[in-house]
């Protein structure tokens, strides 16, 4: 335990190669809201806390609508001049409301990494994955310090018994956070927290489009 | 018995049982079918994970069924059309 500790760096010198993409690809996608999205760049040194309840934050919505129409439009002017199927067309839009998000997420976790990295790797065959680790552990250190004096743990305490459940429920999970396949049971549990609230804010930004471009001949649009 | 455990994740950065509850807790709090019977006072950490993996995947269903409407809706607005302005002043 301490020398998981001892062992890790700052997330952001760890970070460093994998942002640099990222970030490239952000100030082409975003314009007018990436000013104000750059001033929570020292987030992720304080701890996992704020970086959870980044997502929950309206301007976080509203940076990857912005990023999510943007992918749009282009899914659209590619799809117009192919013609696939509506299934097709479907899975188009997914992939870039994916790719959206994992843009939003800065490169700071594992799973939107993966997301961009699968990208990557239809274009340049032979590219690697890259697997810092370091980050999260630095985020389950910092993150469970606080927590242990709080004390508001609400989960029954491990036992033998109910420990290979547990470990073989995390290998489930672990497929199902993209990039966490192979991972350790803690990172897969900070990558989960993490990707559960992104996907919950995708699901509310996705919805208010929706709203937004059914409902405008209608009456007045809902706030995105 | 600690020395069977750290073999059994011979893979894994060795982390605390507390460290684990917290990491599980902390999930918790985000699933919103255990977040409401807060009365209840303890879960079991494989029910949480479970829970994880069931809302992981309906939150998938939804991020997949809302990309098929909007494909819909998309092929659907005319250049001209008030969608389009939308779209139009929303990317500017």
């Amino acid at each position: 335990m301490a020398s998981l500790i001892s062992d890790t760096e700052p997330p952001t010198n760890s970070n460093h190669g994998t942002t640099d993409p990222v970030r490239r690809k952000k100030r082409f996608s975003v314009s007018s809201a990436s000013s104000s999205s750059f001033s929570v760049s020292s987030v992720s040194s304080t701890g996992d806390v704020d970086n959870h309840a980044r997502w929950r934050s309206e301007k976080q919505q509203r940076i990857y609508s912005a990023k999510l129409i943007q992918a749009l439009q282009q899914v659209r002017l590619s799809s117009s001049t192919s013609s696939p199927t509506a299934q097709k067309r479907g899975k188009a839009v997914r992939e870039a409301a994916d790719r959206a998000l994992a843009v939003s997420a800065r490169g700071r976790t594992l799973w939107s990494r993966a997301i961009l990295a699968n990208r990557i790797k239809l274009k340049f065959r032979k590219r690697k994955r890259p697997r810092p680790t370091a980050s999260v552990h630095a985020m389950i250190s910092t993150g469970s310090s606080s927590r242990s004096r709080k004390r508001s743990v609400s989960v029954v305490r491990l036992n033998k018994k109910s420990l290979p459940a547990v470990n073989r429920k995390a290998r489930v999970l672990g497929r199902l956070v993209p990039g966490c396949g192979k991972e350790s049971v803690p990172v897969i549990l900070e990558e989960a927290t993490d990707y559960i609230q992104a996907l919950e804010m995708q699901v509310r930004a996705m919805k208010s489009l929706m709203d937004l471009l059914s409902g405008y001949s209608g009456s007045a649009p809902p706030p995105i | 018995m600690s020395n069977r455990r750290s073999r059994q994740s011979s893979s894994a950065p060795r982390i605390s049982d507390d460290q684990m509850i917290d990491l599980v807790s902390k999930l918790r709090q985000f699933l919103p079918e255990i977040r409401e019977r807060r009365r209840s006072d303890k879960v079991s950490a494989s029910k949480v994970l479970q829970e994880t993996c069931n809302y992981i995947r309906k939150l998938h269903r939804e991020v997949d069924n809302l990309s098929d409407r909007l494909s819909q809706l998309l092929d659907s607005i005319d250049e001209d059309s008030h969608e389009a302005v939308v779209i139009r002043s929303l990317l500017t």
